[in-house]
C-alpha cells in the first residue's frame, strides 16, 4: 500500500515538531478554559444526586479518566497499526509517548472509582468484570511501556510493542460492555448509549465538559512528550542540531 | 452554600477530595514533566555536538 507524498511529508519528524510547536498553546489554552468552567459547574452548579447525595461529583473526574483509558489505548492501537503498515515514524512515535498518559489516565479511574465505591458499595474493590477488565487496561499499558524499554532497537521495540497494542484492542469493548455481559456492582452506561442518557442535563453538561478538557490535556500533553522524544530519536539530524544550538 | 458546607460535601469530603486532588497531582506530574525531559535532552545534545566537533578538529589537525 501507498502512502500519497504529502502524507509523508506531513508526519516527517521535522513536520511533525514544527507544527506541533504551534498547536500546543492552543490546546494548553482551551483545556485551562474548559477545565475551569467543568469545575465550577460540576462543583458549584450541578445539583447532588438523590441517591448518592454529594460523593457523585467523584464521576466528574472518574468518568472522563476512565473514557480517556480506553480512548488513548485506540489511539495508541490504531497509531501502531499506521506504524506497522506504512512504516511512518511520528505514529510510533505517538504510540509511545501516549503510553505514560493512556496509564495514568487508567490509574485514576481505578483509584477514584475505589474511592467513590468505598461509600456507595461499601468496598474498595471487588472482582467484577468492569474493575477487572480496567486492571487488565493498566497491565496492558505497563506492559506496552516496559517491552518498548527493554528491546534496544527502537524499529524492533516499536513492532513488538505494536502488536501488543492491536492485540489487546480485544479487551477494549470487554471493558465497555463488562456491565451488561455480567452481573456487577458497577452501574451500567448512562451517557455511551444508543438510547438517550439516561442522567439530567445538568449532571451531563458539567460531565461533557470534564471529558472535553480531559481530550484537549490529552492533546497536549502527549504533543509535549513526542517533541522531547523527537529531538532524542532524531538527535543524529542537522535540524534537531541546529535547533540544539539554538536554544539558549 | 457555605464555604464549609462545600468543603463538607455532604459527610464525603474524604472520598471526593482525595479523588480530586489524586487527580490534579497526577495529571499535572504528567503535563509537566516532559518540559524536564526536553530541557535534559537538549542539555545533553549540546554535551554530545561539542565532543563531536572536538573529535572532528582532532582529526582534522
Amino acid at each position: 500500500m501507498k502512502l500519497p507524498a504529502i502524507v509523508h511529508k506531513f508526519s516527517s519528524p521535522k513536520n511533525f515538531y514544527v507544527m506541533s510547536g504551534k498547536m500546543i498553546p492552543w490546546f494548553m489554552w482551551s483545556f485551562v478554559l474548559s477545565l475551569v468552567v467543568g469545575l465550577y459547574y460540576g462543583l458549584f452548579v450541578a445539583p447532588p444526586d438523590y441517591q448518592q447525595g454529594e460523593s457523585y461529583r467523584i464521576m466528574y473526574v472518574h468518568v472522563p479518566a476512565a473514557w480517556m483509558s480506553m480512548f488513548v489505548y485506540v489511539i495508541m492501537a490504531v497509531s501502531a497499526a499506521v506504524g506497522l503498515i506504512w512504516r511512518i515514524k511520528t505514529a510510533d512515535l505517538m504510540a509511545s509517548v501516549s503510553a505514560p498518559i493512556g496509564a495514568a489516565f487508567t490509574f485514576l479511574a481505578l483509584v477514584t472509582g475505589s474511592l467513590w465505591g468505598k461509600p456507595m458499595w461499601g468496598t474498595y474493590w471487588v472482582w467484577d468484570a468492569r474493575l477487572t477488565s480496567e486492571l487488565i487496561l493498566l497491565f496492558l499499558y505497563l506492559g506496552f511501556i516496559a517491552l518498548q524499554a527493554a528491546i534496544e532497537d527502537p524499529r524492533n521495540a516499536a513492532r513488538a510493542g505494536s502488536i501488543l497494542l492491536i492485540v489487546g484492542v480485544v479487551n477494549i469493548p470487554i471493558i465497555h460492555y463488562s456491565v451488561e455481559w455480567w452481573s456487577t456492582l458497577h452501574q451500567g452506561a448512562t451517557v455511551a448509549k444508543f438510547d438517550k442518557p439516561s442522567m439530567h442535563i445538568s449532571m451531563l453538561i458539567p460531565l461533557m465538559v470534564m471529558a472535553t478538557s480531559f481530550k484537549l490535556y490529552y492533546a497536549a500533553s502527549v504533543l509535549m512528550r513526542a517533541r522531547a522524544e523527537i529531538l532524542r530519536r532524531e538527535q543524529n539530524t542537522r535540524w534537531v542540531k541546529e535547533i540544539v544550538e539554538n536554544e539558549s | 452554600m457555605s464555604p464549609s458546607e462545600f468543603f463538607h460535601m455532604g459527610g464525603y469530603a474524604v472520598y471526593v477530595w482525595s479523588s480530586y486532588g489524586l487527580t490534579f497531582v497526577v495529571l499535572g506530574w504528567i503535563l509537566i514533566s516532559p518540559i524536564f525531559t526536553k530541557k535534559n535532552i537538549i542539555k545533553e545534545l549540546k554535551i554530545k555536538y561539542r565532543q563531536q566537533e572536538r573529535q572532528a578538529q582532532e582529526n582534522n589537525g
